[in-house]
């Protein structure tokens, strides 16, 4: 019997969950506690009152993601677990970057910004704040080419994904079923 | 109805059934225990130590099939209960455990006795509530019994502010627990089951390996029926021993790391294991990819994230193990397999267990004669380590339900404290608490609370006058050196027992030990036969940590095999 494999890839994960006191800390320590990776978790309320949607993603194999939707499933404040990364969906993250300017330069940082289809938010003396939304690569590449003229501050606010068509994630059959599923093909040798 | 939080936590006790309770009062839950004089029908155990508490619950549960509550105050009351509830947690056993918390205005202030008992709790329960508003503790009882008791079981703790213990509320019970996201799946999927029954028809060296979900869902008459139709040998893991008769022909007993030999060797020539409500723990799989190479996998498991865990599945059923047994024996094919059981029999006799070294009193020896007199009906309680190892080996369990082990966490001290929750459950049925003499020290403080209520456990305590599994593991793999493994100043245990006014006797050669064991038997009330065994005596076989079954030694002449580790 081979070994389960962990590599693999890079995967988005949301969660529906009851907006409770201590429901982050209870994900957070699944993840640690279980050795996942998670390279970004965003967290906000959903279409239902009491219920927040988390996104996660997660660096790992099929037997990753199976096993992080498994264990989600069993802490008691999760209403629906959903593995998004193999569907069509939309990604998007938003940052906001502190970057150093003067009036010399703010008109080529600002036809920067133009081409990114990010707008800046801020003007201070020495300094513009810009605002940007696309997913991690477009903002990893305007990070790239605003670093020449000093980028001070970044903040980011990691993935957050919809699928596309009419079907909301919070009816859509999950990705894993906790149990009444057909065997994972995965794991089936 | 108005009452006091006090008061609700008494009144949803009452309906959830609960009629004891161990603990041990502080400052923070001292409401809830001036409001016990009200509800006669709760009977309070005053442990000597919280973890006592835990451990007694935890006994209470195993041994009644019943959720077992343990109370303790906030701060050092709390997190004494951590071991017990990760004890709970790793086995799956149903707790309730209450803890007082300072008043809510106090919490995150340092106050005194204050510490973050949901916190630190929280990967070791199954579910935790602070309970913040006296009005919720309704709802929040019925929850913590209903997820502690249903799907896989375990320990739910609640976490009480001293101030909502003495508010006031209405109280009304709730009559169904409504936890959407909650809902174990019961019924195994039909089409799994089908393709299971075709597994087992198709195979020609199948092996049931039945774990600890069997005996909680009580699935004896359904492992028996499968085995016997589909003549499949049946091997139970440390907690699924008692699952199946002890006796029955083809009862294998256990596998993995001192499982018996013969049975690691089966496992390596099955060509199909049937998992039943068990978790391929590493003690049963060694290294991942030498188990069972040559086997399909059905895992039968409540637990949707232990099916695909640790080995790869050829046929999942999420489902209570009664149920899918149930469905799938329906549907199993009445074959013989005359060649797979001559295979096992010719195992057995190539790779029996042995019957110790000897030199000294043998604890093997002890294990046998008191199933002999007991006629392997007694409940058996132990902890962890080389007494543990020999009780599951050489203890023939002729009912199920009978064998309360700490397996997953392996917790010292685990055999004083469960043996007395076992016997509050059982006050009609012998439980014998095969101790070590680590483990005992441990917790013997219990001995108090044991004679306070004339509880009848028997400890037979197999003292070596070491922590007996390290000093193996120091002989076969650290070159013999054994650091911090021997115990010099060890109590005379009769003396003890004396102080305490519990009958005891030293057992020092093995013609006595069987008449101490009457002795002890008849005793109305506790007794501790303290057994001078073989120090020396080690644990046979031995699959070393993360090795094969080629790697097993299987007696004392398998050490010289091991040089290449050492």
């Amino acid at each position: 019997m081979a070994d389960i494999s962990l590599n693999g890839h890079v995967h988005t994960i949301t969660a529906l969950v009851h907006d409770k006191p201590g429901v982050l800390a209870r994900v957070a320590g699944l993840f640690s506690r279980r050795g996942f990776n998670i390279s970004s978790l965003a967290v906000g309320h959903s279409e239902t009152a009491g219920l927040s949607r988390m996104t996660f993603v997660v660096e790992g194999g099929d037997w990753v993601v199976e096993q992080v939707t498994k264990q989600l499933y069993k802490l008691i404040d999760v209403v629906r677990v959903t593995n998004i990364s193999s569907e069509s969906s939309v990604v998007r993250e938003m940052a906001l970057l502190k970057v150093k300017s003067n009036k010399d330069n703010r008109a080529e940082i600002m036809q920067i910004v133009d081409i990114f289809r990010a707008g800046i938010v801020d003007v201070g003396k020495d300094t513009v704040i810009v605002e940007v939304t696309g997913d991690e690569g477009k903002i990893d590449a305007l990070i790239k080419l605003l670093q020449p003229f000093g980028v001070r501050e970044t903040m980011r606010t990691g993935r957050i994904a919809m699928t596309r068509g009419g079907v909301a994630a919070s009816t859509r059959q999950a990705a894993v079923p906790a149990a009444e599923s057909a065997p994972d093909t995965e794991v089936v040798p | 109805m108005r009452l006091t939080g006090a008061q609700m936590v008494c009144e949803s006790l009452v309906r959830e059934g609960t009629d004891i309770m161990f603990g041990l009062p502080g400052g923070a839950i001292l409401p809830l225990y001036q409001t016990l004089p009200e509800y006669p029908q709760l009977r309070h155990i005053l442990v000597r130590h919280e973890q006592n508490a835990g451990h007694a619950a935890d006994g209470y549960a195993r041994a009644s099939g019943k959720v077992g509550v343990a109370v303790a105050t906030s701060g050092p009351g709390a997190t004494n209960l951590v071991t017990p509830l990760a004890t709970a947690m790793m086995d799956s056993v149903p707790v309730v455990a209450i803890t007082g918390q300072v008043p809510r205005a106090a919490i995150g202030r340092d106050a005194f006795q204050e510490t973050d008992t949901t916190g630190i709790t929280l990967p070791i329960t199954k579910h935790n509530y602070l309970v913040m508003d006296t009005a919720d503790i309704p709802r929040i009882m019925s929850e913590a019994f209903h997820i502690a008791r249903t799907g896989r079981p375990g320990p739910v703790l609640i976490d009480l502010p001293r101030d909502v213990l003495t508010e006031s509320a209405d109280f009304d019970y709730p009559e169904q627990v409504d936890l959407p996201s909650y809902k174990p799946t019961m019924e195994g999927h039909g089409q799994m089951i089908k393709r299971a029954a075709q597994l087992i028809a198709e195979s020609q060296r199948p092996l049931l390996l039945v774990g600890h979900g069997a005996i909680i869902s009580g699935a004896f008459a359904e492992v028996r029926e499968i085995a016997e139709k589909a003549q499949v040998p049946v091997i139970t893991t440390l907690l699924g021993i008692g699952s199946f008769s002890g006796e029955h022909i083809l009862s294998m007993g256990m596998p993995g790391m001192h499982g018996q030999a013969y049975n690691n060797w089966a496992i390596d020539r099955a060509d199909l294991i049937i998992g039943v409500g068990m978790r391929f723990d590493d003690r049963v799989t060694g290294r991942l990819s030498a188990f069972a190479p040559n086997a399909k996998v059905i895992h039968i498991d409540i637990d949707p994230a232990e099916v695909g865990k640790n080995v790869r599945v050829t046929v999942p059923i999420v489902g209570d193990a009664k149920r899918v047994l149930h469905a799938l024996a329906k549907q199993v094919e009445q074959v013989s397999r005359p060649e797979w059981i001559a295979e096992i029999d010719a195992l057995r006799s190539e790779h029996p267990l042995g019957p110790g070294q000897g030199g000294g009193l043998r604890p093997q020896h002890v294990v046998r004669e008191l199933c002999t007199v007991t006629d392997g009906r007694a409940i058996v309680v132990t902890g962890v380590g080389q007494h543990q190892m020999w009780a599951a080996q050489h203890y023939v369990f002729k009912e199920p339900g009978s064998w309360i082990t700490s397996g997953g966490l392996g917790t010292m001290g685990f055999e004083v404290p469960a043996a007395m929750g076992a016997a509050f459950a059982q006050p009609n049925r012998q439980v014998w608490s095969i101790a070590g003499d680590g483990g005992f020290q441990m917790t013997m403080s219990e001995l108090a609370t044991i004679v306070e209520h004339n509880v009848p456990v028997k400890f037979a305590v197999l003292n070596n006058n070491n922590l007996g599994l390290v000093r193996q593991l120091q002989d076969l793999f650290y070159g013999g050196s054994r650091v911090a493994s021997g115990y010099t100043g060890n109590p005379d245990f009769v003396k003890i027992a004396e102080a305490y006014g519990i009958w005891a006797k030293h057992v020092t050669d093995e013609p006595q030990v069987r008449s101490a064991i009457e002795e002890a038997a008849a005793v109305d009330g506790p007794a501790i036969i303290d057994f001078h065994v073989e120090p020396e005596e080690n644990v046979y076989p031995h699959v070393p940590a993360g090795e094969s079954v080629f790697e097993m030694i299987e007696s004392p002449a398998g050490h010289e095999a091991l040089s290449w580790l050492t």
